[in-house]
Parts: C-alpha cells; structure tokens; sequence
C-alpha cells in the first residue's frame, strides 16, 4: 500500500495534468461512477454528512488499527470528491489521518472554485473524517 | 429598444466567468443592476449622505426628498392611493414578517386561521408558522395541482368564519406561473378575509395595480427588480396600517416618548424604525423607470416570448426531462423553468453548467414543502431577464445537453 504522502502526490499529479475545469469534472465523475457500491442498510441519517447540497453517506470500520471508509452521494461529482478523499485516507492509521493537514486539496483548487455551497460540503467532508480519526484516537 | 442596447446598461454582462461570457440565468435570485441604479447610488452615497427625517441641514434636505420622493413613485408604479400606504423594509421577507407581527397582533386571536399556498417560498409560510405557534391560531394550506397551479376553486371550501388572511404568490419562484391575484382577492372579499401577495417574483414581469386587483397586502423586494439590496416595499391599505401596531421600535417610529407612556407615528413612519437606508431606497426610481419602459416596448416583449417559447419546446422535447409548473395551452408564461433530469441530479447540472459560464440555481429554491408535493429532493431553475438572449438561451441547451451527456 502506497503512504499517505505518496497517495496526495498522486493525485496532486493527476490533477496537474487538467488545464480546463471541465476535466477535471470529467475525471470526478468517472471517480465517482467507479465507486465500490455502498450498502442501502447503511444509508442512515446518522451516516450523513451535513452542510452538502447533495446527501453525501460516510461509514466506516477499522481493522488492525487502521481506518477503512465507505461513501456513497446521490449527486456523481460530490460522490467524485468523496472518492478521491477516501482513497487517500483509508486504510489509515487515526494518528496518521489525526496529523494531517489535508492541505493537498487546496493544492488541486478544489476549495476554492467550487461553489460556496459545494465548498462548504467538502469542509463538512473533511470534518467528518478527521471527527472518525480524533474518535478512534481517543478509544486507544 | 435593441437586446444590445438593453444589455449595454448592464455593466456585469460583459463581464466573464472561467473564461467565458457570463450567462447570468439566476435573475429570479436577483437580478444584474443598469448603470442608472449604480450611479443613483454612488451619487447618493457621495453627495447626498445624511440621516433623514431629522437633519436641519442641506444634505438632509436632500437625502429626505430623495428618499420621500421614492415613496411617491413606488405608490404611482404599484398603482396605490395614497403614499401613506408604501412601508419601505429591507425586502420582501421584512414585509411579511411586519404584516406577520402587526397585522397578527390586532386581527389574530387564538382559534383563527391563516392559508398559506403550497407554493410559497419559506419567507411567506415560516413567519405565518411563527405567528400561528405565538396566537395558537392554526395554519392551512392551498394546494397547487400536478402541474404546478393554484386549486383556486377550492379557496371557498378552505375559508371559514375563523380565516383572517390568505397569503400567496403572484408567481411561484418555482413554479413561474402566473397566479389569479384578482380573482383569489375577490373569494376572499367575498368572505370578509384579507389577502396578502407576495409580489417577490412577480411584479418584474407582471407588475401590479393594486388598486384594480384589490389586494389588502403587497410584498416585495427591490434588487429582483433592478434596485439595489436592502431595498423592500410593503404596500399596505391605509385602514389597515392605521388600525396595526408598530413591527419595531425606535428611531422616528414616535409621536411622544416619555418612560410612562409613548405614543406613535402615524403610517408608514410607524413602521419605519430606526435609520432607513437612505442611500439605497431611491435606487427603485431608476430601476422602476426602466421596469417600466421595457414592460411597454414591444420589441423587447416579442424577444422575450420567442425566448420563453424556444426554451419551453426544447425542455419539453427531452424525454428525460420534467418540468415543473406547466402552463395550459394559452396561459402567459414567463422565462423561469424549474425541472429535473432523470438520472441526473440537480446539484451536478448546476456546477458543470458554472464551469461553462452559465449561473443556474439548483436546490430546494427555499420551497422545500413545494420539493416535497412533487416528491424530489430539489431542481435545476434557470430564470431569465429582458437582458438575456436568444444566443443565450440556445447555448443553455446546448450545454445542457452537454453536462446530461458527462453525466450519464
């Protein structure tokens, strides 16, 4: 499995290769129609990240000490963007995820151009994973 | 007058998003400001600034009869009988909470009834809601039918002894249908209950004669019609505001303040507490004179129609798409469509749409009881104003097409 670090890199390059905002949607949206499935059971509100215009579902399991997400999203390009998030921050440790800045968003111009409303729902995405990290940190 | 003419005083739609021409179809949010509004404005900010109502001096001379005069044109442009009966408020949603708390406070009693219409924005359901929890009155509502009209016939059914006001749209920020203002106001009449209408949407492309249409209560805000925000009117029959208590207190609100007993204005400066926004109101005499010079020029409403009729045939044409509120074969439609597309959700139409210049709205519109009768989590609208083109509107398609296309 790649380090954390070489997973941002990874796709911090990928999204270097996109000059136009449209392919970069266009690779969102493939991430997001490529997503595992995500189980109907476990479409609950409490799974349910708030502050997104869309439903975005996040769940969880952690096996060995390390985090493993799940996400689904009713909308394809939030489903994208939790895509992209969880295949860098699964199969980490709390700690690990606990001390990371999350910065590399900001260095693939997520943030910023997408649209207040959407921009909002990628802080709450980030909140909630860093809430499950600070969680299992606190039960060791 | 020319569409080029008409967009050359719209300073922001030259501008460019992402690199492209901005194709601001959002106007039912607000609308883009003519220079007229913008110079009005700076002028005003650096010539005439000075608190109203109280100032002895020069600029408060001014900035009073700027602000005065604005009273007497709104009256003239709504059709009202006296400028006594023109409540300046921060826009539409101020109004209906003033009509909610004053009006609510000297005819609403525990055991009456306020309609509402299933298609109001929450800013003409919530402050009812407030009032009914406060008065323990109760709230009904009016139905609207699957395609997105008023059941106007069943208005007598709902009103009874105990109903004291029946509020709706005069058109749907959803929807975009054109609401029977006259004919709900004369069922109410008929049965002693008062009508407020929520002139938000409406009176940028219907306008209003409140006097003909015999509405007792009529809301709106200034910047969905070329003013600046911050700007609101309530019009309000004379009885009616005389017989109201103040909203708020404060400022030239009074008569006589004294700790045993104050006494008030009379209307509208009853309503009017606390520093208005002087620098802003007059903006609607600019802004209303252009409303109303392209509401009488043909030109500009054959260009409009052909835009609505071109927009609504390519809509309908896709079999995936569906429209929500869908006019009868004759009915005066208006340039906003709110629809969905099947398998596409409203949210990614919206952000590939931005990425191709156009500004849409997607959402729940703040009209999530009306999200809910048609059973969908939210809608794409695009909404249109007298600025916008035929060029604009097929490019839309075009990149509608397009973003279905990605996302599918």
């Amino acid at each position: 499995m790649k380090s954390l670090e070489e997973a941002k890199a990874e796709v911090t390059d990928t999204f270097s290769m996109f000059d136009q905002w449209l392919d970069k949607y266009e690779y969102l949206i493939d991430l997001g129609k490529n997503l595992q499935a995500y189980p109907l059971d476990k479409k609950t509100d409490d799974r349910l990240i708030n502050g997104c215009q869309s439903r975005v579902w996040l769940d969880y399991q952690v096996k060995d000490g390390r985090i493993w997400f799940t996400a689904d999203s009713d909308a394809i390009i939030t489903k994208g963007i939790i895509s992209l998030l969880i295949s860098v921050y699964s199969g980490r440790t709390p700690e690990e995820i606990a001390s990371d800045d999350f910065s590399f968003i900001d260095q693939i111009g997520l943030k910023e151009n997408l649209s207040p409303t959407r921009a909002n729902g990628l802080v709450s995405m980030i909140a909630t994973i860093r809430g499950v990290a600070a969680e299992n940190l606190k039960k060791k | 007058m020319n569409i080029e003419d008409i967009r050359s005083l719209f300073p922001a739609l030259s501008d460019k998003v992402y690199g492209q021409n901005l194709v601001y179809f959002d106007n039912a949010a607000t609308s883009q400001r003519p220079k007229a509004v913008i110079d009005k404005w700076l002028y005003l900010v650096q010539h005439a600034n000075a608190n109203i109502h109280r100032g002895l001096h020069y600029l408060a001379d001014q900035a009073t009869d700027e602000y005065e005069s604005t009273r007497d044109y709104v009256k003239d442009f709504i059709g009202a009988s006296h400028r006594e009966e023109i409540v300046f408020t921060s826009g539409t949603t101020n109004s209906i909470n003033l009509v909610a708390s004053s009006f609510g406070e000297a005819f609403v009693n525990e055991g009456d009834e306020i309609i509402v219409t299933q298609a109001e924005h929450h800013s003409d359901i919530v402050p009812w809601q407030l009032l009914c929890q406060n008065k323990g009155a109760r709230l009904k509502v009016l139905g609207v039918d699957e395609n997105g009209h008023l059941e106007v016939d069943q208005l007598e059914t709902l009103l009874s002894p105990k109903t004291k006001l029946f509020c709706m749209t005069q058109i749907s920020n959803v929807l975009g249908l054109v609401n029977p203002v006259s004919e709900a106001a004369r069922i109410c009449h008929s049965h002693g209950v008062k009508i407020l209408v929520d002139g938000a949407q409406g009176l940028v492309h219907q306008g209003i004669d409140v006097k003909k249409s015999d509405v007792d209560f009529y809301a709106f805000s200034g910047h969905k019609i070329y003013a600046a925000t911050g700007t609101g009117v309530l019009y309000g029959k004379k009885e009616l505001l005389d017989a109201m208590p103040p909203f708020m207190g404060g400022g030239e609100m009074i008569d006589h303040v004294s700790f045993e007993k104050t006494t008030f204005a009379k209307s509208p400066e009853k309503f009017e507490a606390g520093t208005q926004n002087f620098n802003s109101v007059p903006t609607l005499k600019p802004a209303l004179d252009f409303a109303r010079m392209v509401a009488q020029d043909e030109e500009v409403i054959e260009a409009q129609h052909e835009i609505c009729d071109y927009l609504f045939d390519k809509l309908t044409s896709n079999p995936r798409v569906r429209i929500f509120g869908v006019p009868h074969g004759t009915e005066k439609t208006i340039p906003l469509f709110s629809f969905a597309v099947e398998g596409v959700h409203h949210e990614d139409l919206a952000l590939l749409l931005d990425k191709m210049g156009i500004a849409s709205r997607s959402g729940q519109m703040c009209a999530e009881p009306l999200m809910n009768r048609f059973g969908v989590t939210g809608m794409l609208r695009i909404s249109l104003a007298v600025y916008n083109t035929m060029q604009e509107a097929e490019y839309f398609m075009k990149c509608l097409d397009r973003a279905i296309g990605m996302l599918l």
